[in-house]
């Protein structure tokens, strides 16, 4: 030990730890043992087994928990299931206060949670003190408050049901604040899985509900291995699974979740863009960089790792981080004035290893500070990699620690393409002292979440989750909420029948069941062939019409060079339709995405053509329900036909209405919500109303600004040839909307496996959703389906509105700090 | 390697273990005058928010325990200007404060703290110019300079010709170290020109030996821009120091604004090879805040600028309170400030 003198020279920083005492008192108290928390008590798991949780920062044991097993999630979840009623028949009122008492618990008992985050975790008690533990806080009062206005706020919705979540080790209780809230809020009950390298602050939480008095079986706390994990999101009385952790296992979650109707919400890895223009605050910069990719170790999903930086002012921004990493101190992470902590591994260090070498042998220029790291514990050095280029692996991939990748750009439009070309769509920061250049690349950045001028602000209030391979679903906010509600209605609605209607010549093996339940006369009537605009004239079987593909604006001779014959109700020949294939949906495909602008119309202009595509509806009202009602009588055309027009109303109408809007995060800032288009969606329509609910789903997608590529139910492939008549008349610019008819099992197959493809919406058989969810894990792509329910598509009430429109669109988070 | 040329203060610390002055590995000469370049106003950027982020957070990654923060504690005392700048300031007001200056802690403490070897002082005693010749005296032998607050202080607002002429008269009264207010609408009118002309006068007037302290009023100045140009233009008219306030501005030195001039003297370091020293003043009363703002200085510049030569604290009270911190240090109980002998 120094003498205070020699302090007085050395002015160096000395220790100052957290006392870790009450947090080991409180293990004590436990004998440093835990069980399963089920049913409002602690048990002992089925097998009898405990694993250790150990502090990475020091290797030392800190407790056991129990590793429950595939036995285990069967009370877990039957415990959930039986509170559920009671739960749900609270008044939101009543739920509200026991998240109250969550959220004053955890204010109580903020320093024991935030030392043992730390603990157990290994991140710098400075990060769970003034960062996760309060933000837990803020997430149940701000949920308190979600389900205290419930009924108001959310008519007509209510809880999904029973609830599994699997939460990552990063921010341990953070996530399941995350999670729980919102859950417990919208009246869920909830079985949530810890990660087993930090269990240790869901399982306070326990113990805090218990105190509150929250009723058994409400929340469930299972620290399990992963073969339970499984067990749990693959479980059939599951109606909700929630997910934080690796793209790899979201992937795995979507495709063993893909033969249930559990809704699903995923929020996964990133590797997001921190772009910096020449006329940006440069040292404020790099105190962003400080909190992008220095922040828990850079074991955060929406770090800030890879810089893009405009190439005129690169070297000297480089510097200042070099300058800057050096002073950043890395330690024991309960000292309060340590920068960096522990990873919280030694696999995890030894990716982050791993991955930079790869990094350096691909030819990175990897540079770490000076700085002294303990020689025990899973500590690595902040690092920075230059001369790394997008074909990079360490470019590419997400690392997952205390390392940043940089490159350069020359202009806006470069920095744009950077920032996007990544299978992931988190979060992005952008800094520049221009809020013309901030705002617009916002704009156009492909991510949930953006920072203008700072980064990893969070607040329960703004939505956070991201674009692409990142997830799809929200946390926090009212787009949070709706993530753990179904409208009510859902609930009521009859199971879809099994098989899609559909003729049998199509291989699909099934009848055109869809004709017999119309029940309606049969057409044929010679009056309305009149008004055709090719009359069956010549003898013979009557071919009114030859129908091609719709793509691009253009209509398209199937790639196959095969039609097929469409038949009415009484089995006359209608017409042939043109049989599509993969590069019909390749092409569909690129000529919507091609046609993206379409978002960037303004909502006036996309109303004005919805408005005018209704007028031309009106015009020709008679001859598409005359040609309609040969395949689902005289009574149904009639009513699709009036309906469509009354649904295209609504949809100009919403087109400059379903709108964003604006947080007030704590601090000088506002956080403008933005409903984006998602993109490019493929949808395959349902059979039962040929038009109508080919519309009912094409509507809402290009009113927010999607393009289409849609695939008419196999019973009336020939509305094509009515609806591009519409597009064209309309100014609907081509690529918008893309009609491709032909065996709809077999194009799934192709637009859910479509990397091109942003969404897929399948409204048909129950198996056939299952197909598409399980297909659609290549790009995550997010699935929209009817869950094996018949929709009444003419209910407004079902058929349009929000419901659709909600998945029509994708929050974006612009945060925008503002003063001089 | 270049040492810093002046030991402001004689004190054991600086005598015994002088710190060359180096940023980033690169030893820094004593700033001079450079001519007044236009572009490195126009390139400043400072985004508040993010300064202010920063400002608040560093706080919070920082912080010092036992020994660590009895010593900078010390460190603080011997970067303080003690300071007296009251209407009802007297010849014996300053002398007591000449006296303290002397000895900042009591007998009892130093032993108890076993710091003799430091012959700890404060870095200086700052007051009117009518006040230099009375401090100069109280001091002498001491090795403690006397800054004098001179130019119209505090308003600025004189003729420049009298203005400088109190400079002269000052300098001659004995005062080592010259504080001065710019004329803050220079910086509203975007007058650089005019801005740099009057501090390079300033500086002219101080002669060979005399410091220049030149206080920016940023409380005036309002944006954190108009503090980072400010400080650009005073620090390429030669000012030695540059500093946040007059202490009677509504507000005076904040983190944010520290922050801010800070990060211009490392940029103008980088860009020249030349160190300027950083002085905030007013507002700052507590042990608490003094230790905020050593650490401010070691990140963002370095040990360099935790000595004396490089960075004050322009405060009055400040020292009342790390007396009774250091009390508290050495006996475990909560002190009290009439235990201690004012100023």
């Amino acid at each position: 030990m120094s003498t205070i003198a020699e302090k007085f020279y050395s002015m160096d920083y000395g220790l100052a730890p957290e006392d870790p005492k009450e947090a080991n008192l409180w293990l004590d108290r436990h004998h440093r043992r835990f069980g399963l928390f089920i049913d409002g008590a602690w048990r002992k798991p089925s097998t009898g087994e405990y694993v250790t949780t150990n502090d990475p920062s020091t290797g030392d044991a800190l407790a056991e928990v129990a590793l429950g097993t595939i036995d285990d999630v069967n009370p877990a979840v039957a415990a959930a299931r039986k509170a559920l009623p009671a739960w749900q028949a609270l008044s939101g009122h009543e739920r509200a206060r026991y998240l109250y008492a969550l959220a004053r618990q955890v204010q109580k008992h903020s320093r024991r949670l935030a030392v043992l985050e730390t603990m157990d975790n290994g991140k710098p008690i400075r990060e769970s003190r003034d960062i996760d533990i309060p933000l837990v806080a803020r997430h149940f009062y701000h949920h308190a408050g979600w389900a205290q206005l419930l009924e108001s706020e959310f008519p007509g919705y209510q809880a999904c049901g029973v609830v599994g979540q699997v939460i990552p080790w990063n921010f341990p209780l953070l996530m399941f604040a995350w999670k729980v809230a919102p859950a417990l809020a919208a009246g869920n009950t909830v079985v949530i899985k810890p990660a087993m390298q930090t269990p240790l602050t869901a399982l306070a939480m326990a113990e805090l509900a218990q105190e509150v008095g929250l009723p058994p079986g409400v929340l469930n706390v299972l620290t399990c291995n992963d073969k339970a994990a499984q067990a749990l999101v693959e479980h059939p009385d599951l109606d909700k699974v929630a997910f934080t952790g690796s793209t790899e296992v979201g992937r795995i979650i979507r495709k063993v979740t893909a033969n249930s109707n559990k809704k699903l919400s995923l929020e996964l890895g990133g590797k997001s863009p921190f772009i910096v223009f020449d006329d940006a605050d440069l040292d404020s910069a790099v105190e962003g960089l400080v909190d992008a990719i220095w922040f828990n170790q850079g074991q955060v999903c929406c770090a800030g790792s890879r810089l893009l930086v405009q190439e005129r002012v690169a070297e000297t921004l480089y510097a200042k981080i070099r300058t800057r990493m050096e002073s950043l101190r890395v330690g024991p992470p309960l000292d309060k004035a340590i920068d960096i902590g522990a990873v919280v591994s030694p696999v995890q260090l030894e990716t982050i290893r791993k991955m930079v070498d790869a990094g350096v042998a691909e030819g990175a220029r990897c540079w770490q500070p000076s700085t002294a790291i303990p020689e025990k514990g899973c500590f690595y050095p902040p690092t920075l990699l230059t001369d790394v280029h997008p074909a990079a692996t360490v470019v590419q991939q997400e690392i997952f620690g205390p390392v940043l990748v940089a490159m350069t750009f020359r202009t806006p439009a470069e920095a744009a393409e950077l920032a996007n070309n990544t299978v992931y769509g988190l979060a992005a920061s952008i800094w520049s002292e221009n809020i013309n250049v901030a705002l617009d690349l916002a704009a156009q950045v492909k991510a949930g979440v953006v920072w203008v001028n700072c980064t990893n602000q969070f607040d329960a209030a703004s939505g956070f989750g991201g674009y692409r391979e990142s997830g799809y679903g929200r946390e926090g906010g009212r787009e949070g909420m709706l993530e753990y509600l179904a409208p009510r209605w859902l609930h009521t609605l009859p199971t879809a029948p099994a098989g899609a209607p559909g003729p049998s010549h199509l291989g699909t093996g099934e009848g055109i069941s869809g004709a017999e339940d119309a029940g309606e006369e049969t057409s044929g009537d010679d009056s309305r062939a009149a008004t055709n605009p090719s009359p069956p004239s010549l003898s013979g079987p009557s071919i009114d019409k030859t129908v091609k593909q719709y793509i691009g604006g253009k209509q398209a001779r199937p790639d196959s060079g095969y039609s097929f014959p469409v038949y009415g109700l009484s089995g006359e020949l209608l017409g042939e339709a043109p049989l599509g294939n993969r590069k019909d949906i390749r092409n569909a495909v690129e000529a919507a995405r091609n046609a993206s602008g379409w978002a960037r119309a303004s909502a006036h202009n996309r109303a004005q053509i919805l408005y005018y595509l209704a007028e031309n509806m009106i015009q020709r009202r008679d001859e598409i329900a005359q040609r309609l009602a040969r395949v689902v009588g005289e009574d149904q055309a009639a009513r699709e036909v009036a309906l469509n027009i009354e649904r295209t109303f609504s949809y100009a109408a919403w087109a400059d209405k379903y709108e964003g809007v604006v947080h007030n995060p704590p601090g000088r800032n506002i956080t403008i919500a933005m409903n984006e288009a998602v993109g490019a969606i493929g949808i395959l329509a349902p059979s039962e109303a040929p038009l109508l609910g080919l519309l009912s789903l094409v509507l809402p997608a290009i009113a927010m600004g999607n393009t289409v590529v849609a695939v008419p139910s196999e019973r009336y492939p020939l509305v094509i040839g009515d609806l591009y008549q519409l597009f064209d008349t309309s100014d609907l610019p081509g690529g918008v909307v893309n009609l491709v008819a032909g065996r709809p099992a077999e194009l799934a197959k192709t637009l859910a496996e479509h990397d091109g493809l942003e969404a897929i919406w399948c409204f048909r058989s129950n198996e056939e959703a299952s197909f598409v969810r399980a297909a659609s894990i290549g790009n995550l792509k997010q699935v929209f389906t009817n869950d094996g329910h018949a929709y009444d598509w003419f209910n407004p009430a079902q058929a349009e509105g929000r419901w659709f429109l909600q998945h029509a669109t994708q929050v974006k988070n612009i945060w925008v700090p503002y003063g001089e | 390697m270049a040492l810093q040329p002046i030991a402001t203060t004689q004190n054991g610390a600086r005598a015994a273990h002088p710190v060359p002055v180096v940023l980033n590995g690169r030893p820094l000469e004593a700033n001079r005058r450079i001519p007044l370049n236009l572009d490195w106003i126009d390139q400043v950027r400072v985004n508040t928010s993010a300064v202010e982020r920063r400002a608040a957070t560093h706080v919070t990654r920082r912080t010092v325990k036992k020994d660590t923060q009895a010593a900078w504690l010390l460190r603080a005392i011997a970067c303080m200007d003690l300071t007296t700048l009251s209407g009802d300031d007297s010849a014996d007001r300053v002398r007591r404060l000449c006296a303290k200056a002397r000895n900042p802690l009591q007998r009892s403490l130093v032993e108890a703290l076993r710091i003799e070897e430091l012959h700890l002082t404060v870095g200086a005693v700052c007051v009117y110019h009518a006040f230099v010749e009375t401090a100069v005296k109280a001091l002498e032998g001491s090795g403690i300079p006397v800054a004098a607050v001179s130019a119209g202080f505090p308003a600025g607002l004189n003729p420049l010709a009298e203005r400088v002429a109190e400079i002269h008269r000052s300098v001659e009264a004995g005062a080592q170290e010259i504080d001065i207010v710019i004329t803050r609408a220079h910086v509203f009118n975007g007058e650089w020109q005019a801005l740099y002309d009057e501090i390079a006068a300033f500086k002219e007037a101080c002669g060979p030996h005399a410091h220049l302290k030149a206080i920016l009023g940023t409380g005036d100045l309002m944006t954190l821009r108009n503090v980072a140009r400010a400080s650009w233009a005073a620090m390429m008219a030669g000012a030695d120091f540059i500093k946040t306030s007059t202490g009677k501005e509504t507000v005076n030195a904040t983190l944010p604004v520290s922050l801010v001039m800070v990060r211009s003297i490392r940029d103008y370091a980088e860009r020249t090879g030349f160190f300027v020293g950083f002085k905030p003043a007013g507002g700052i009363r507590t042990a608490k805040q003094a230790l905020d703002w050593l650490a401010l200085m070691k990140d963002e510049l370095g040990r360099p600028w935790l000595e004396p030569s490089l960075f004050r604290f322009g405060a009055s009270g400040m020292l009342a309170d790390i007396e009774r911190q250091l009390e508290h240090h050495v006996t475990g109980r909560y002190s009290a400030a009439y235990r201690h002998p004012i100023a």
